[in-house]
């Protein structure tokens, strides 16, 4: 296929599971915040979103050192400043949808089409209409429609392949994000952190994550800064965990390479990964610093992005 | 309104071609129709089917209004037009073969060489290239209107990339979702078989050492007014939707970039102006173009459809000659008429065109969509006497027409039903053969009284049906 559309079709997955991890992020904000008094204030929860979403330069040159939720929501929804927020997302995946209108099938055009005019409805309503909660769930909902559309309507092809594997280098990507707002209610600490606050804002966790029940089906009902680490990193069967997202990268890549005959650079970045995580132990990953492993893991996952685009997006002679 | 042909009624009994549809009509409730409208509203939203105005902020993706009544044609009156329709693409292929070889019709005094070698649109850069079949106009859209029974004229010829015909296809798609019983009931000559005649005529110019011949359409991007279509054309023919940036050339041949690699195109169907094709021959800040495509071009490597300097057969100027092409490379006479025509540029046509104004109707020689033309019946006299302004400043730029009585359609306005003026654009295929798909898109003045029927002015569109007999 043209290397401009496989491009345009990676983007795009990309963009849409970006939305809906902004909305992910929001909802942890907006839970966070109806929570007693946490010790260092709401406020502070507010920015750890901003810093996770990647984008706290942009705020605070807009609105300053100060974060306040209303500021927060408007930065993380509509603001088109914001090249991450939902609004921009949804806009950029319909954009880069229209380029390539023939790679795609109805439904899928359909699915992203819907949701760029229903948003610039929403857009146009008075904000006190606009309750962050349904925000959440009509960004999560639109997200699933397309994810479902194209489940459901794709030719198993290598657009299919470049699709899923730009949705799961985000989706790596915006778990990783998402553990490091909270990565140091996670960490083994002294008696200080822990009690009823920690418990909640696990909880509050694995919701965002739409990881609540599925976490009690695998551990059981008791939380473990360890346990939930586990399920979030290394458990292939959490469809949202980090080793998960690298095997259907890794399954993607391998279709592409028997249909295209040879693998590429990407390949071997991306089994070097999942290899790692394979091997790893909970042990491992606390023992490195969640944080600093985090952070490891959005550089080489943000590498293995690039090797992608070198080995497909780009089409050199 | 009786000095205008009304499709419709003749006095006041119904035609045949609309017998059927007035009956459905008449049984179809108001509020069902109302609500129908809507619908089709909604569906050509949803299906992404706009198109951008130039030259106006705000909202770029605007739904041309579409009506649901569609415009008819019965089997006899089709298959004249589709005579001299195809008369005409052959006739303006052969002088645009002729103008870039020997130019024999000039030579023959018929077409005056200042007309052809001063025109902005003839392209020094082709002169002598041979293209597949000899064929530089590949999709040829004729402008006509109807004035009677028999009269039909051409308002213009559009030889290098006529827009519009997915609104034939999809106006039909929508007509017959909504209304499937009206398709039962009348024999409606089936349209969508044009994109893959399309794709066949692209096929049949290929260069000849093209064994399966590999087809792209160039589009300048998502950003174009007519991008949409562009997507609907290579989706329905199932080739690659390009930009000037997917492809390349490298030696003799032009490649796409591709997933697994560089990939030779055969055909290029470009919906891109010449100026913009190719940087290193025309202008240099393009870059919506390829590097060297014209290199490979004129070495046979590639075919480019429309040609590069097809545009000198359409030119408002040339028009005035196209029944004297027909005659002098057909050796046929015309079978469509050409309006009257006063060009300007000759200093007793001038003089006519300024006395009657008001009449008239002056056009911009290279200008299209309507824009900057003055309708001399609707106008004030403040416009008529800026307008006489502009024509003395440049006299080569204009051209003028008597006003013509373009017939009426039933269409649905607020009131309920009333009679719209309409003109209409077939689009015939020209290749190793000459195709011409039974229909075309009618364009619908949706103002009372207006001729402008141009989208960018706020004209619509009809479904046009050809009935078998």
């Amino acid at each position: 296929m043209l290397s401009r559309t496989a491009e345009s079709l990676y983007w795009l997955a990309r963009q849409m599971e970006r939305a809906e991890t902004m909305a992910r992020l929001l909802e942890v904000g907006y839970r966070m915040a109806l929570m007693p008094s946490a010790g260092e204030g709401n406020r502070s929860d507010w920015a750890s979103l901003v810093v996770a979403a990647g984008s706290s330069e942009g705020f605070k040159a807009k609105f300053g050192k100060e974060f306040h939720q209303r500021d927060v929501e408007s930065w993380m929804f509509f603001d088109r400043e914001n090249g991450s927020s939902v609004m921009s997302c949804v806009e950029a995946a319909r954009q880069n949808g229209r380029a390539v209108r023939t790679a795609l099938t109805t439904e899928m055009w359909d699915a992203l089409n819907g949701a760029y005019l229903e948003l610039r409805e929403i857009e146009r309503r008075p904000r006190s209409e606009a309750l962050l909660p349904e925000l959440c769930d009509w960004t999560k909902r639109q997200s699933a429609l397309f994810r479902g559309a194209t489940e459901g309507t794709h030719l198993r092809n290598d657009g299919y392949d470049f699709l899923n594997v730009g949705a799961f280098v985000e989706r790596g990507d915006n778990t990783a994000r998402l553990l490091d707002v909270k990565y140091y209610v996670l960490l083994p600490r002294s008696d200080g952190v822990g009690g009823s606050i920690d418990s909640y804002q696990w909880t509050t966790l694995l919701r965002a994550l739409s990881a609540f029940r599925s976490f009690h089906w695998s551990y059981g009902s008791a939380y473990t800064p360890r346990k939930i680490a586990h399920f979030l990193i290394l458990n292939r069967a959490a469809p949202r965990s980090l080793l998960h997202c690298l095997a259907e990268v890794n399954f993607h890549l391998d279709r592409l390479a028997r249909s295209y005959g040879s693998p590429t650079i990407a390949h071997d970045r991306a089994r070097r990964m999942l290899a790692e995580l394979a091997e790893a132990e909970v042990e491992d990953i606390i023992d490195e610093g969640l944080h600093e492993f985090i952070g490891r893991f959005v550089r080489e996952n943000a590498a293995l992005g690039q090797d992608v685009a070198d080995a497909y997006l780009f089409g050199a002679p | 309104m009786s000095a205008f042909f009304n499709e419709m009624y003749d006095g006041d009994v119904v035609r045949s071609a609309y017998a059927s549809l007035t009956e459905w009509v008449d049984r179809t409730p108001p509020e069902t129709l109302e609500r129908k409208k809507l619908d089709a509203e909604a569906l050509f939203r949803r299906i992404g089917i706009t198109f951008a105005v130039y030259g106006e902020g705000g909202d770029t993706e605007r739904l041309i209004p579409f009506d649901m009544m569609p415009r008819v044609f019965t089997e006899a009156e089709w298959r004249k037009l589709e005579r001299g329709v195809k008369q005409r693409a052959r006739a303006l292929n052969a002088f645009l073969f002729d103008v870039y070889h020997r130019a024999e019709i000039i030579k023959a005094g018929i077409v005056p060489a200042d007309l052809v070698y001063r025109n902005e649109a003839f392209e020094q850069a082709v002169v002598g290239i041979d293209p597949p079949g000899g064929v530089y106009s590949h999709i040829v859209g004729i402008d006509l209107v109807r004035t009677g029974p028999d009269e039909f004229f051409v308002l213009e010829d559009n030889c290098r990339t006529p827009s519009g015909v997915s609104y034939m296809l999809e106006n039909r798609e929508i007509m017959m979702r909504m209304f499937p019983e009206l398709f039962r009931s009348a024999r409606i000559a089936p349209v969508d078989n044009y994109p893959e005649l399309l794709r066949r005529t692209l096929e049949s110019v290929a260069p000849a050492d093209a064994d399966v011949p590999i087809s792209v359409l160039l589009s300048p991007g998502s950003f174009n007014s007519a991008y949409y279509e562009h997507s609907f054309l290579a989706d329905q023919m199932g080739i690659e939707l390009v930009e000037g940036q997917d492809l390349f050339v490298q030696g003799d041949f032009v490649y796409m970039r591709t997933t697994e690699g560089p990939r030779r195109v055969h055909v290029i169907y470009r919906r891109i102006d010449d100026a913009f094709l190719d940087p290193l021959c025309f202008r240099p800040d393009s870059m919506l173009g390829v590097p060297g495509l014209m290199n490979v071009y004129r070495s046979g490597g590639v075919t480019i459809a429309s040609a590069p300097g097809s545009g000198v057969a359409d030119d408002k100027a040339i028009y005035t000659f196209v029944p004297e092409m027909i005659r002098f490379y057909l050796g046929e006479q015309p079978i469509l008429k050409n309006v009257q025509t006063w060009k300007c540029a000759d200093p007793s046509d001038c003089g006519h065109v300024l006395d009657n104004l008001k009449d008239l109707v002056v056009k911009e020689v290279h200008g299209s969509g309507g824009y900057g033309m003055l309708v001399g019946p609707k106008s004030t006299k403040e416009e008529i006497s800026a307008y006489a302004e502009r024509i003395k400043a440049a006299p080569h730029d204009f051209i003028a027409q008597p006003t013509l009585a373009l017939s009426t359609c039933p269409t649905f306005v607020d009131a309920g039903i009333a009679p719209r003026h309409v003109d209409l654009r077939p689009y015939c295929l020209v290749g190793k053969e000459v195709h011409l798909c039974p229909g075309g898109l009618t364009r619908v003045a949706m103002t009372e009284g207006s001729l402008v029927v141009n989208s960018s002015q706020g004209g619509g569109v009809k479904d046009t049906w050809v009935l078998a007999d």
